[in-house]
């Protein structure tokens, strides 16, 4: 039976989580390591060629090698619908182009499946590619954003001209440009935001059963959303009942985004599953993974920002080259324009702004949302110019930082790119917090009197604003959004007393079972430990769209709130008929339902969960059992701001970078569980930082792919980070009952400038002003001698 | 194919394997211990790191039937008699892990480590963890762990950080 004494609250508590004991045991259950009765094993084959003509594929001598099961090419899947892009942003005139399972007549990037070959265990599965011949027609090439829309670059799609998917603009063109044209102060940069691979330590895949009695399949897959998994394969690509398909996610080790996304091997596992009456299971390789799963930003920008002598900004005016890759990924076309362009002036009040996005498909693996999915583009953007105009004037970076910021007065601030007004905000305590942690003052004589010994140091400084919770779903429909943003919670109480939560919020990482027990159980006022949370399944858990862009607490969390303080009325009438009180003096506190004024006259939580579940004699109109559901749909966004600053020294002699600080104060709202948040922001801050310092997706001008492993793509290692200092400000949301706002994309959002603004800073004696990601040795080695 | 006996957390296993199976693949799928993971295909991430006669090894890259006789330790055999490793419960207590892919691996080399090092510096635990990638922490809580497993392993008191 449930205890009804006061339980002390758990909100704010740095309580350690519970999913922990299953995965530091080696007992976590991850795609892999699922195995069921008579699984067979698929390989793919993909392509070696970034654009070329199919003329012929050969499968006969790897479906005859012992142990192979059977071979398929992209013709016999063409039963099934290519992929769906929910998120068409900015218009399309039928220039949409999404992939298939596997290519057909044309392979558009390396990495392309062009065969599948399925067998009894996944070594004969690999060892049958290299029996299938592949006659290609290699056809020209385009890997840059920029130059696919130029005359006479390759071009990917019939349909689409220029390789253009869609230009996109916002803001007030001719205000910008009469700002501009009569500014006292211009500073243009072109700003490279290098394409990133999201890397998570567990690669995707997909096992797929069908049962031929009942038609229905279940897909396990390594998803962030699998309920909208469910949706896209069934009604967009099989064309069959949604109640068809049953989606798991297994424990998901990392996502960044890239599990968001529908991918060619939950087609092919599935139709091949009901082919062959058995299951299939399709697990990438790292290099597959890097290949052929999503990638992130590839922006080329040209950037220009208007200002006065004294330091404040007239003008920025934006014309973006966004790569989306060979074809469209899910979301892929928003993220390049409303979740970058509507939020490019960042923390400032800049009166005149336009921007300019041109989305183009390359011959590369597609890009998506990758942690922040455009916000780190817009920050990274912003920060870096307004660093540059500072260099420009003299002025300290965070002197013009402050005159800059959108006064705490104005909010609810609209920033007049077609957003909805920032939530809350006040961003100068932030910054000068940071200030004072870091000992700026101090650091500015350190840095003169080093410079004059012949050393280096430099500090940056990122002052970001970000998007979390997107929604209201009516206004992500207006920016081309298919489906809904809201999320759904049910609350039940059992008859012990136990509360199960459902929900279309998921974990691969944030650690979300443990704060919404937390908020769940404080709103009940019943032990932390009697709140189950249940998710990652679509069959018992309501429909919900999932874990991405910082929403789980903001959007899932709230929808269980409100789930919860549903529950509480139903108990509080249930309480005052047994009590013979009018439910409006009902008091619901410490896990008690009590009559005002009478606090002796009262049932505990666990008595109406008994009487409820039992339901024996319920009051007139009342049904049994305490039952209750949210589908959650917010007002607006929340807007999430913080200061960071790094401190770096730069070693001329080797282009070697030290960070010898990161300090960190970020807003998020009000904060459920502190160790969860901070976990949060240092592996966000570790991103940034290593996409200011580290990696770099290369493809060549033949789109071969040259960071194809993690011996070339520089995921960094413990040695190559610093400890991390982090602390907060507080300015709760006004959007929610929580009072949050987001933790899981702030860190990245607020680190890349921060870092590259430190290390410009250090080698501004050199003459340096702007310098593209990443900040290798080799360029600053450069850098040094001009 | 060879035939091998391998003590694998402490009990005795003789099995089939082919010439070509890696130690991670005989692990997972002939001992279905999947608590060992593969995160990459070049032997730079960690996530599959056993201990093999008292050191760490990569098993995606160490032969199966070159264990023939060894003593291989798991993520699965580490805590004794229910009681979690001083590194299990580090990890558990400075929120050390986040997706947990890459934590087996991680407390298996870091379990070696603290064999060869029992009282490092942060940036030892950092050099010697220099194996094993995790794309969640950030490292910060990693280290915090290690230490705390450190030391109480020195027969110390220990707590978690505060945040």
């Amino acid at each position: 039976m449930m205890t009804s004494e006061a339980t002390k609250p758990m909100i704010g508590r740095a309580i350690k989580r519970r999913e922990d004991p299953k995965l530091i045991t080696g007992q976590g259950n991850f795609l892999d390591d699922v195995k069921l009765n008579g699984m067979t094993h698929a390989a793919v084959l993909r392509s070696p060629y970034a654009h070329a003509r199919i003329l012929s594929i050969d499968t006969q001598k790897a479906a005859a090698l012992p142990g192979v099961v059977a071979v398929f090419v992209g013709k016999d899947l063409l039963d099934v619908n290519p992929l769906p892009c929910a998120w068409p942003a900015g218009g399309f005139k039928n220039n949409m182009n999404t992939p298939r399972a596997m290519a057909v007549d044309v392979v558009r990037f390396v990495g392309e499946a062009v065969a599948v070959v399925i067998a009894e265990d996944r070594f004969i599965a690999r060892d049958a590619l290299d029996l299938i011949d592949v006659d290609y027609e290699p056809l020209a090439v385009v890997v840059d954003p920029e130059k696919a829309t130029q005359p006479g670059a390759p071009q990917l799609h019939e349909n689409a001209p220029n390789n253009v998917v869609v230009e996109w603009s916002a803001g007030n063109r001719e205000g910008t440009n009469r700002a501009v044209a009569s500014a006292e102060v211009v500073v243009k940069e072109r700003i490279v935001n290098q394409r990133l691979m999201a890397t998570p330590m567990e690669t995707r895949g997909s096992i797929a059963r069908y049962e031929s009695s009942t038609n229905e399949f279940t897909l396990w897959t390594s998803s962030q959303a699998p309920h909208v998994m469910r949706l896209l394969l069934t009604a967009f690509v099989f064309g069959i009942p949604e109640t068809k398909l049953r989606v798991i996610a297994p424990n998901v080790g990392g996502g960044f985004g890239q599990k968001i996304f529908v991918y060619p091997d939950m087609v092919f596992c599935m139709w091949i599953s009901r082919k062959l009456g058995r299951p299939v299971k399709f697990v990438e390789d790292r290099s597959e993974n890097f290949k052929s799963s999503t990638h992130g930003r590839d922006h080329v920008t040209d950037v220009e920002l208007s200002g006065t002598r004294d330091g404040q900004i007239t003008g920025l005016r934006v014309k973006t080259y966004a790569g989306l890759g060979a074809y469209l990924s899910t979301i892929a076309p928003g993220v390049a324009t409303t979740l970058y362009g509507r939020i490019v002036t960042g923390v400032y009040k800049i009166p005149n702004v336009s921007i300019d996005v041109i989305a183009t498909y390359t011959n590369t693996a597609m890009v998506d949302a990758y942690r922040g999915a455009g916000r780190p583009e817009a920050s990274y953007l912003i920060e870096r110019i307004v660093d540059r105009f500072a260099a420009e004037l003299g002025m300290d970076p965070a002197e013009v930082r402050r005159r800059n910021f959108i006064p705490p007065t104005e909010f609810p601030y609209d920033n007049g790119l077609g957003l909805l007004p920032y939530d809350s905000g006040n961003y100068a305590p932030a910054l000068d917090k940071a200030l004072a942690n870091v000992g700026y003052a101090d650091l500015r004589k350190e840095q003169a009197t080093l410079r004059a010994q012949g050393r280096y140091l430099g500090i940056g400084i990122s002052s970001y604003v970000e998007i979390c919770g997107v929604a209201p779903t009516a206004w992500a429909n207006g920016q081309g959004w298919g489906a809904g943003l809201w999320e759904s919670a049910n609350v039940r109480i059992h008859l012990t007393g136990q509360v199960v939560v459902t929900t279309g919020s998921l974990p691969h990482g944030q650690g979300v079972e443990t704060t919404f027990a937390q908020i769940v159980a404080d709103e009940l006022g019943v032990p932390y430990d009697s709140v189950l949370i249940e998710h990652s399944d679509t069959a018992g858990t309501p429909f919900g769209y999932g874990t991405y862009g910082s929403r789980s607490l903001a959007v899932g969390g709230t929808a269980m709130v409100k789930s919860a303080r549903k529950i509480k009325e139903k108990a509080k009438r249930l309480a005052a008929h047994l009590l013979e009180a009018n439910p409006e003096d009902m008091i619901f506190a410490d896990g008690k339902i009590s009559v005002k004024g009478s606090p002796d006259k009262s049932k505990t939580f666990g008595e109406i969960a008994l009487y409820a579940s039992v339901g024996a004699s319920m009051p007139e109109g009342e049904e049994p059992f305490l039952d209750e559901t949210t589908y959650y749909d917010p007002p607006n966004c929340t807007f999430p701001f913080g200061t960071h600053i790094s401190v770096v020294e730069v070693f001329p002699d080797t282009g070697a970078v030290e960070v010898k600080r990161y300090v960190a104060v970020d807003d998020v709202g009000n904060i459920i569980n502190p160790r969860i948040v901070h976990g949060q922001l240092h592996g966000g801050i570790a991103q940034g930082m290593a996409q200011a310092l580290y990696e770099n997706a290369v493809y060549d001008d033949n789109g071969q792919l040259l960071t194809g492993t993690l011996m070339d793509y520089a995921v960094p290692n413990a040695s190559m980070l610093p400890d991390f200092e982090i602390s907060h400000t507080v300015t709760p949301s006004p959007v929610n009952p929580l009072g949050v706002k987001g933790a899981g994309e702030a860190g990245t959002i607020g680190s890349a400038q921060c870092i590259m603004n430190a290390v410009i800073d250090a080698l501004s004696p050199f003459g340096v002003r702007h310098m593209q990601m990443p900040a290798t040795p080799e360029k600053i080695w450069h850098a040094t001698r001009g | 194919m060879a035939r091998i006996t391998v003590t694998v957390n402490g009990k005795s296993h003789t099995s089939d394997v082919e010439d070509r199976t890696l130690l991670v693949h005989y692990l997972r799928e002939q001992l279905n211990l999947t608590g060992t993971h593969i995160g990459c295909d070049t032997s730079q991430c960690g996530a599959c790191v056993v201990v093999v006669d008292g050191n760490s090894v990569k098993s995606c890259t160490t032969l199966a039937a070159r264990c023939d006789h060894a003593s291989v330790t798991t993520i699965e055999g580490l805590a004794q008699d229910g009681n979690l490793h001083p590194l299990q419960e580090g990890f558990w207590e400075c929120h050390g892990l986040q997706c947990g892919f890459c934590t087996p691996g991680m407390i298996m080399s870091a379990y070696d480590m603290l064999q060869q090092n029992p009282n490092p510096s942060d940036d030892e635990v950092r050099h010697g963890l220099e194996g094993n990638l995790c794309r969640c922490t950030g490292y910060h809580n990693i280290v915090r762990a290690v230490q705390y497993a450190a030391a109480k392993m020195r027969g110390e008191e220990v707590s978690a950080p505060n945040v």
